[in-house]
């Protein structure tokens, strides 16, 4: 390992310095990459990190290994993932009991721990399908998910699992390889190289052209051509210009951003570095969540890297370049995320948007010219500069170039996060890589674009995923998350607690969003509770279009897409709460009724004597009934019950 | 990371160093008020009066910041901090419940703090771990894959001071 003490002079060092790395690494070390992202260390993957480092150190005499830290590898739900060199055999669900054997089996006797590998595995209540109509067309689950391995065939690297085998990583490339606590592992993989090829010889205007060509748009939600942003602001007049990474990501369901924060954030660095140049701005901030701490720490500790070997501060590569980077938390205020309500959270104000026809790219931070984009956006620069727009442009569809990052989430087989190019339809992704619904229930809907996106029914899985064909389905891309509902989801409720939660996060500004919303909330609670009205539907309806009409941000503008995206597909599910006053997916409750499965009931008595108003009878050895007369319908028989006899009918 | 409880300074002035450590700058008004926090566990009136007037913004405008941001507190925090995800997988995974039981077993209002300030209850957004959903976070150490009676057992077992380890499900 080079010890970083002196700056990095000049292009040319760099490449040496990468040599150097390169060189001074063995061959024959193996590595031991230890996944440390959010849901990995959650499950107790630091320790498994520490318990290796330390094996390494006992057994240096015998073998020689590394174990070092990964950012997110994406696959959640099997985490913690721990990955061994070479070979590249992907270990999931490891626990610390697994550990020893890894090391033994693996590292020193290069043999495979078969019960570590992926398999996929048969649903806890009997497989997939289940005959039940799956994702649209009348598919089954099993039908639609084709191209999945044979159950129980066990995979040795991750190129062979089926949720990785369809991705293609172009902002995530680098998660779950390097480290992102080591600028040397970043360097090493080939980081900043697009850095140095800018200053190397690129103009400003070469850059903006390159990234304008691409055809990237801008990965935070609005889909703003990112090329034209950059021009926009690089022609603006005034100094000094301002350059923004939006990492206040607030979208509940998404963590993309988390995740290339954590993972790779000197690929952030990087983007944010080459577009200071191309739009001419000396300081830069990262507005990162407050819920996410391990970013800061895994963003901070890289910007202190960067100005050590003078990839950032006054003279970079020794081109005379200037820039500089600083970060700055949020205070847990969704509408932040909104660019103009960032700005004013910047300037030490409650961040509340302004009307949108002054342009923050003339007036922005400060009343200066600031670009600001989505850090995924920034990270997927270095990839276009160093292979060239074409190759970019040569990815995606005809208005949505190049990948992009989803997290995919909800009532799935395989949560993560997953990289595809635009233009995947939605049942590749939720049912080739999600491996569909779990447990063999049938798909509902796929909310996509976070709070203020829209839910789309199975009818629509074979629409292809980019920007334009979300938005005409009345949904849209958002920042990339795809949450997935099954037929136990009601979709007023669902609604009900997307516009609860706009509701609470709107800032107040605009009496079309404050008030409107919050009407909307109280016609939904009253649907939901089985009080609903003739002409609530229209009611909703009307307010819709008027708060989408009279708002100022994106959050006022879009707080109708919950609403009208389940009224347009699933009117049905409103009439059945309204006229007859029933939940279809019984999860209203006061909407549906419990009742005792004769068959399955085991005579044990507990909810019986666990029922609050005492109207469950029944004898010893003999089914029990529930007295409807009687009933609340408070659903404690239903939780309580230890063999699933109590049905909601 | 969270204080107990406010600590008095005892002579040391804080305002005045967080000044400092940003320049005096009034644009940087939020992280001074978060490194505040950090330091008090809260903010106290009498130390945003103070950075008020030192910093030269008007008292209305710190306290528009406090009241505008969730994750500022104008009260004590209690000795743990329940953070509840309530993000859309959760929720849709039965947070809602979780969130209801945690109100009922510890007094405690959704960001409020329960009468024997053991617990500071906030329901958030997203904490971005959906793998893990339900999930809630304990001063900082995640539990995932919760139900009501792990949720329930898992703070109890903390208020008694015995924390079990958790094995998130996933």
């Amino acid at each position: 390992m080079i010890v970083a003490s002196s700056k990095i002079a000049s292009v040319s060092d760099l490449r040496t310095y990468r040599e150097r790395l390169l060189k001074a690494r063995d061959p024959k070390v193996r590595t031991i990459r230890v996944c440390i992202g959010t849901g990995c260390a959650a499950k107790g993957s630091r320790k498994i990190l520490e318990l290796l480092k330390k094996a390494c150190e006992e057994h240096g005499v015998e073998v020689k290994a590394e174990a070092m830290c990964t950012g997110c590898h994406g696959f959640c739900e099997r985490g913690p993932i721990v990955v061994v060199s070479p070979g590249e055999i992907f270990y999931q669900r490891v626990e610390e009991g697994d550990v020893a054997d890894i090391f033994r089996e693996t590292v020193m006797l290069g043999r495979v721990v078969e019960r570590l590998l992926y398999r996929e595995e048969a649903d806890e209540d009997g497989g997939r399908g289940k005959g039940k109509k799956g994702g649209g067309k009348g598919k089954t689950d099993a039908e639609a998910g084709n191209g999945s391995a044979a159950a129980g065939e066990a995979k040795k690297t991750a190129a062979e699992i089926p949720f990785y085998a369809t991705q293609r990583r172009i902002a995530l490339a680098f998660n779950g390889i390097v480290d992102p606590t080591s600028i040397d592992s970043y360097i090493a993989a080939g980081g900043y190289s697009a850095l140095a090829k800018v200053l190397d010889g690129m103009t400003p205007e070469q850059v903006v052209a390159e990234v304008e060509k691409s055809g990237l748009r801008g990965r935070g939600g609005g889909g703003f051509p990112t090329g034209r942003k950059w021009r926009s602001c690089r022609e603006a007049k005034g100094s000094p210009k301002y350059v923004i990474g939006n990492g206040d990501e607030g979208d509940p369901g998404a963590f993309m951003d988390r995740s290339i924060m954590e993972g790779n954030p000197h690929a952030v660095i990087e983007g944010m570095t080459i577009c200071a140049y191309a739009v001419g701005s000396e300081q830069g901030y990262i507005y990162v969540r407050n819920e996410y701490p391990m970013a800061v720490e895994h963003l901070s500790l890289a910007i202190r890297q960067c100005r050590e070997l003078g990839l950032l501060g006054d003279d970079i590569l020794g081109t005379g370049f200037k820039f500089d980077i600083q970060i700055n938390r949020g205070g847990g205020a969704f509408v932040c995320g909104e660019s103009t309500a960032l700005m004013a959270s910047l300037e030490g104000r409650a961040g509340e948007p302004r009307a949108k026809y002054v342009h923050t790219v003339e007036h922005g931070l400060w009343d200066k010219p600031t670009n600001l984009n989505n850090v995924e956006t920034y990270a997927t620069v270095p990839a276009i500069i160093n292979r060239g727009a074409d190759w970019f442009a040569s990815i995606g569809t005809e208005g949505s170039k190049g990948t992009k990052v989803f997290s995919l989430v909800g009532k799935v087989r395989n949560t993560g996060l997953v990289e595809v190019p635009m233009g995947m339809t939605l049942r590749k992704i939720v049912f080739e890589i999600g491996g569909g619904i779990k447990g063999g229930r049938a798909f509902k809907a796929v909310q996509t674009g976070g709070p203020s996106g829209g839910c789309i029914p199975a009818k629509y899985l074979d629409t292809p995923v980019d920007f334009d064909e979300l938005t005409k389905l009345g949904s849209m891309m958002g920042s990339g998350g795809m949450i997935v509902m099954d037929e136990d989801t009601c979709m007023v409720n669902v609604a009900k607690y997307f516009l609860n939660f706009l509701r609470d996060e709107s800032c107040g500004k605009c009496t079309a969003c404050r008030e409107g919303v919050a009407q909307m909330v109280h016609i939904l609670e009253r649907i939901c509770a089985g009080k609903g009205e003739k002409g609530d539907v229209e009611r909703l309806e009307a307010l819709c279009r008027l708060i989408g009409d009279a708002s100022l941000c994106g959050l006022g503008k879009s707080a109708p897409n919950p609403v009208m995206s389940t009224i347009r597909y699933f009117r049905e599910e409103y009439d059945a709460h309204i006229v007859e006053r029933k939940c279809p997916a019984k999860v209203c409750k006061g909407l549906f009724k419990y009742a005792i499965d004769p068959k399955l009931c085991k005579a044990c008595g507990i909810c019986k004597k666990n029922c609050p108003v005492q109207c469950i009878f029944g004898e010893k050895k003999k089914p029990h009934e529930i007295d409807r007369t009687k009933c609340t319908l408070c659903g404690t028989c239903y939780d309580k019950c230890p063999f699933g006899a109590v049905l909601k009918v | 990371m969270s204080g107990s409880g406010a600590v008095t300074g005892g002579g040391k002035d804080i305002v005045g160093e967080i000044l400092d450590r940003y320049g005096r700058q009034k644009g940087m008004l939020i992280p001074m008020m978060q490194d505040l926090q950090k330091e008090r566990g809260y903010l106290p009136r009498e130390d945003l009066v103070d950075l008020a007037e030192r910093l030269g913004v008007p008292l209305s405008q710190v306290y528009h910041v406090a009241t505008f941001y969730a994750s500022f507190s104008l009260a004590p925090r209690g000795r743990h901090n329940i953070t509840l995800c309530v993000g859309t997988v959760c929720y849709l995974k039965g947070a809602g419940a979780i969130a209801d039981a945690i109100r009922k077993e510890f007094e405690v209002q959704p960001g409020g703090t329960s009468p024997d300030h053991m617990f500071t209850f906030s329901p958030v957004n997203c904490v971005g771990a959906c793998a893990l959903a339900p999930v809630m976070v304990v001063d900082d150490k995640y539990y995932g894959g919760m139900t009501v009676e792990t949720a329930l057992k898992t703070l109890r077992d903390i208020a008694a001071g015995t924390p079990a380890d958790n094995k998130a499900a996933g």
